[in-house]
């Protein structure tokens, strides 16, 4: 069955985009640590980790296009499932940090001994330990949006009041984040990490490996997604986006479905998520603003809803412009993305990836007249939710 | 002979008044000399002596004894009033008030206090300025007494109840006097009245005094001031109610503002307009500019500044609203995913412009007199801005209201609203409606901005911080429905500030955020739904 479901997923542009990752992920990281820093092959090592960190964004982009194209669910919140497998990540990391600290104390991160607290809160047993840091990673974001799910689901919220309600949720979560005494370091998050599972978090070792590891992942998740939405269940949730009543009124338990894809999908986010943050080497509430979430939005938008890989292009380009951007003209870049949100919405509907695909099948049909096969990937044409 | 008469009536009163005056004036300076020789024995006898002259200057020797201002010249034993100017002192003679040179410190001799002295100095300051011909002297006297009581200078306030005749600070010293009289020795059946008194008094200051008395007090006086003690704290209770409720009309009227726009542009027409919080941003940088212009060229009319910046913040924002719709939005009906994000692109361009050009910081933006201080309303301290920020609100309400229900422009919203196709048909112009309407909900946040940036700092952020509240009052109240947004955004702001005390402010408006979220799963078209069907809506 599982092998069914793996054939079923591969076409041609994923298997394209998993080898391309792949490559990445080992030539990437040998060019860095082999050759020589004058060589014209040498990959720098904050390049690494600048492209490790757009691979993170990227997988982000897949998982919110996992509900957004492919489920119709608009969510505004998904930065905040990013960082909270963050958070996990970096609560493993803050006691991997032990008596290294400024004030010494083995036990204690150094934010709760300037607090005046005298031992660890008992949500932060266990994060010394990297499986049980992990196993939150992918639990504790999972959970969230299970339960968020459960309810918002079960009472039929969708559309624009389920985009609402998501930003409320990350804005909640941003407010509870900053107070000191929720015990996540308040404002300024959690940073100076040492060692991730003994290695030095500042050597090129690390950074290559965490870039090859994140170039992995999201070839994994690629793969994974790429088998739920061609699988008999992925075909409903496309139908249940585009005519929700309808899938329902034909026996669906659409609400189950909605459920299990968001839950997937923030799990996803989670583990981008505790990926960056040992990339970046610090999180903070800031990664909860509700505006965090909304670029996530226009990632996937600029690459093309509903088409997987679209997503990733996205994420890349836009992440790559805003580099650049903020770089060479800081005053601009807002110009600029706020630009990118009105004329992708008015004039790429579909995204980069989308278009070129439209075109790609439009063509293939004249070619082959009527009655033609397969072409290209299903419907990348989401009715609107109105 | 009117003239004769007069130069006769002022050599009379020279030869009386004055011989007399300097009279006064030679025993004066000899108690304040007295104060130099004498042992903290007898200060109490002194001050005492002192107090009884009932002269004003001896509130200021009174005064200067107690914070040790007050020295002996070595040479004469002449006592002066000091002040340090540098190593040495200045002097003042305590009698004439005239300036008397300076003195190195090692010429003068400190006039000791101690404790005990500064306890008599200060019953004898009380009850002099208590006896003061200025009302203005007696009003502040009986305050400080009823603040601080003293069972040592009952006598003095009692000595002064007699004789004053002012209501305001007969009711200040009545209650002195029953405030004193509980600390004091005397009998049960006083200090019962005295309870009494002070039950009527009521507020913090008479809690204390209670409690503090219960402790000490007779066996049979402990159920009076027990029962007293229930009923000023259950006043107290009532009163920080009433302060929650005010403080939540308050919060309430400034989401009313910010989300009645909104209540237009999402509830009725649709649209998620994310750029709304840039609507209200908009609206406070145009009262910014409008009192930037005043204070240059009339500030004469600076009182006027709001007054003016209102009609232009209207006509500034519902001009780009108008844009907006007919740029962007229009392409997008149907759409509301598509336009979300497209809203959200122009409020980061709103934004950027409005950085580069005022600067990132945040801009000034001065309270007009009539908005400034705050008045008390029994136990309430109502602050001018606030009331007429809730004021504003109400009338932009009802304005709304009028001009939905009563006006041709109403009308044809409402018809475009309910069908489209139909008032289509009927011959009214769709497109223009949409984009009117859309105009007079961005122009109505840009009022709100005005309001807005008189309680918040202006700054291009201004519009972040409001949006997320706008579309909760507007999710809540029930979209589509100005009634539920004004019952939405009064039940919020008032839940978030009882809610306040008891859980912290970030916490209590997380706990909103979180019953919001729930109420949505309860009642997914909010408090007051539109009934109708939608399935597929």
């Amino acid at each position: 069955m599982i092998t069914s479901f793996l054939i079923k997923s591969l076409d041609r542009t994923i298997v394209i985009a998993v080898a391309t990752l792949l490559a990445l992920a080992i030539l990437v990281p040998a060019l860095n640590l082999l050759t020589a820093p004058d060589h014209p092959l040498h990959v720098p090592t904050y390049l690494v980790s600048l492209f490790g960190k757009y691979l993170t964004y990227a997988l982000l982009a897949l998982a919110l296009d996992l509900v957004w194209g492919f489920c119709g669910i608009l969510s505004l919140g998904h930065a905040a499932f990013f960082a909270l497998g963050g958070y996990a990540m970096g609560m493993y990391l803050m006691r991997q940090i032990g008596a290294r600290g400024s004030y010494g104390n083995p036990l204690l991160p150094d934010f709760m001994v300037f607090l005046n607290w005298k031992e660890l809160p008992w949500f932060w047993y266990g994060f010394d330990m990297f499986w049980f840091a992990a196993l939150m990673v992918v639990l504790v974001p999972g959970l969230i949006a299970f339960v968020f799910g459960w309810f918002a689901f079960r009472s039929r919220v969708n559309g624009v009041y389920l985009s609402i309600i998501t930003q409320a949720m990350t804005y909640a979560l941003l407010l509870a984040f900053f107070r000191n005494d929720m015990g996540f370091g308040g404002n300024n998050g959690l940073t100076d990490f040492k060692d991730i599972l003994g290695f030095n978090i500042q050597a090129d070792g690390t950074r290559a490996a965490l870039f090859a590891a994140s170039a992995l992942a999201l070839a994994v998740f690629l793969v994974i997604t790429s088998g739920i939405v061609r699988s008999k269940f992925g075909k409903v949730l496309v139908a249940l986006r585009d005519a929700e009543s309808r899938t329902r009124f034909l026996g669906y338990r659409v609400e189950h479905m909605k459920l299990f894809a968001f839950t997937v999908s923030a799990m996803m986010a989670g583990i981008a998520g505790a990926l960056y943050v040992p990339q970046v080497g610090i999180i903070n509430p800031g990664e909860f603003e509700p505006g965090n979430s909304i670029e996530v939005v226009i990632w996937t938008a600029v690459g093309g809803r509903g088409t997987l890989i679209g997503p990733i292009i996205g994420a890349i380009l836009v992440n790559g412009g805003k580099s650049i951007f903020t770089a060479a003209f800081p005053e601009f870049w807002l110009f600029a993305l706020g630009g990118l949100f009105v004329l992708v919405t008015l004039f790429l509907p579909k995204g980069v990836v989308g278009t070129a695909q439209q075109h790609v099948s439009r063509r293939r049909a004249y070619r082959e007249a009527r009655g033609d096969k397969d072409a290209g990937l299903p419907a990348a044409e989401p009715m609107a939710a109105e | 002979m009117y003239r004769i008469l007069q130069t006769v009536l002022v050599a009379l009163f020279l030869f009386t008044a004055v011989p007399s005056g300097l009279r006064a004036e030679e025993a004066l300076r000899d108690l304040v000399n007295a104060l130099g020789e004498a042992k903290l024995s007898d200060m109490d006898e002194h001050i005492a002596a002192l107090a009884k002259t009932g002269d004003p200057k001896v509130v200021a020797i009174l005064e200067a004894l107690g914070e040790g201002n007050l020295y002996a010249r070595k040479a004469d034993g002449q006592v002066f009033l000091t002040k340090e100017s540098g190593s040495s002192l200045s002097l003042t003679d305590p009698v004439s008030g005239e300036a008397a040179g300076e003195a190195p410190k090692a010429a003068l001799s400190k006039v000791k206090v101690n404790n005990g002295v500064r306890r008599a100095v200060r019953t004898a300051l009380g009850s002099l300025t208590l006896l003061s011909p200025d009302r203005n002297a007696r009003l502040k006297a009986a305050q400080s007494v009823l603040q601080s009581p003293n069972a040592e200078a009952l006598g003095a306030i009692e000595n002064a109840l007699a004789g004053e005749k002012d209501g305001e600070v007969r009711t200040l010293l009545e209650q002195a006097r029953a405030t004193t009289l509980l600390i004091s020795e005397r009998p049960v059946e006083e200090k019962r009245e005295a309870v009494r008194t002070l039950k009527e008094r009521g507020g913090r200051g008479a809690l204390s005094i209670l409690s503090s008395a219960l402790g000490s007090a007779d066996e049979t006086l402990k159920p009076d001031i027990e029962a007293a003690l229930a009923s000023i704290e259950q006043d107290q209770a009532l009163w920080a109610a009433a302060q929650n409720v005010w403080y939540g009309l308050s919060l309430g009227s400034v989401l009313l503002l910010a989300a009645i726009g909104l209540a237009i542009t999402f509830g009725v027409m649709g649209i998620i307009n994310m750029a709304h919080g840039e609507m209200v941003m908009l609206g406070a940088y145009t009262t910014f500019l409008v009192q930037e212009v005043l204070r240059s060229s009339f500030p004469g009319l600076f009182d006027w500044s709001l007054a003016i910046a209102l009609p232009l913040a209207f006509l500034v924002t519902g001009a780009v609203g108008l844009a907006m719709e007919r740029g962007v939005i229009r392409f997008l009906y149907g759409r509301p995913l598509e336009t979300l994000l497209a809203t959200w692109g122009i409020s980061l361009i709103l934004q950027q412009s409005v950085r580069t050009i005022f600067g990132p910081t945040n801009r000034e933006v001065g309270n007009p007199s009539w908005m400034s201080g705050a008045f008390e309303l029994g136990g309430l301290t109502i602050t001018w801005n606030r009331l007429w920020i809730i004021l504003f609100a109400l009338a932009v309400f009802a304005a709304l209201m009028f001009l939905l229900r009563k006006t041709p422009m109403g009308l044809q919203m409402r018809a475009v609203t309910q069908n489209r196709r139909m008032a289509s048909s009927m011959g009214i112009r769709t497109p223009w409606v949409d984009a009117l309407t859309f105009a007079l909900g961005s122009g109505i946040a840009g009022m709100a901005g005005v309001a807005l940036s008189q309680i918040d700092n202006v700054s291009p952020n201004l519009g972040q911080g409001y949006i997320i509240d706008s579309f909760m009052v507007v999710v809540f109240g029930g979209v589509g429905n100005l009634w539920g947004t004004l019952v939405g955004a009064f039940s919020l702001g008032i839940l978030n500030k009882f809610l306040e005390p008891y859980a912290g402010a970030v916490l209590g408006k997380i706990l909103v955020l979180v019953l919001i979220i729930l109420f949505i799963q309860k009642r997914p078209r909010g408090l007051f739904a539109l009934k109708g069907r939608a399935v597929e809506a």
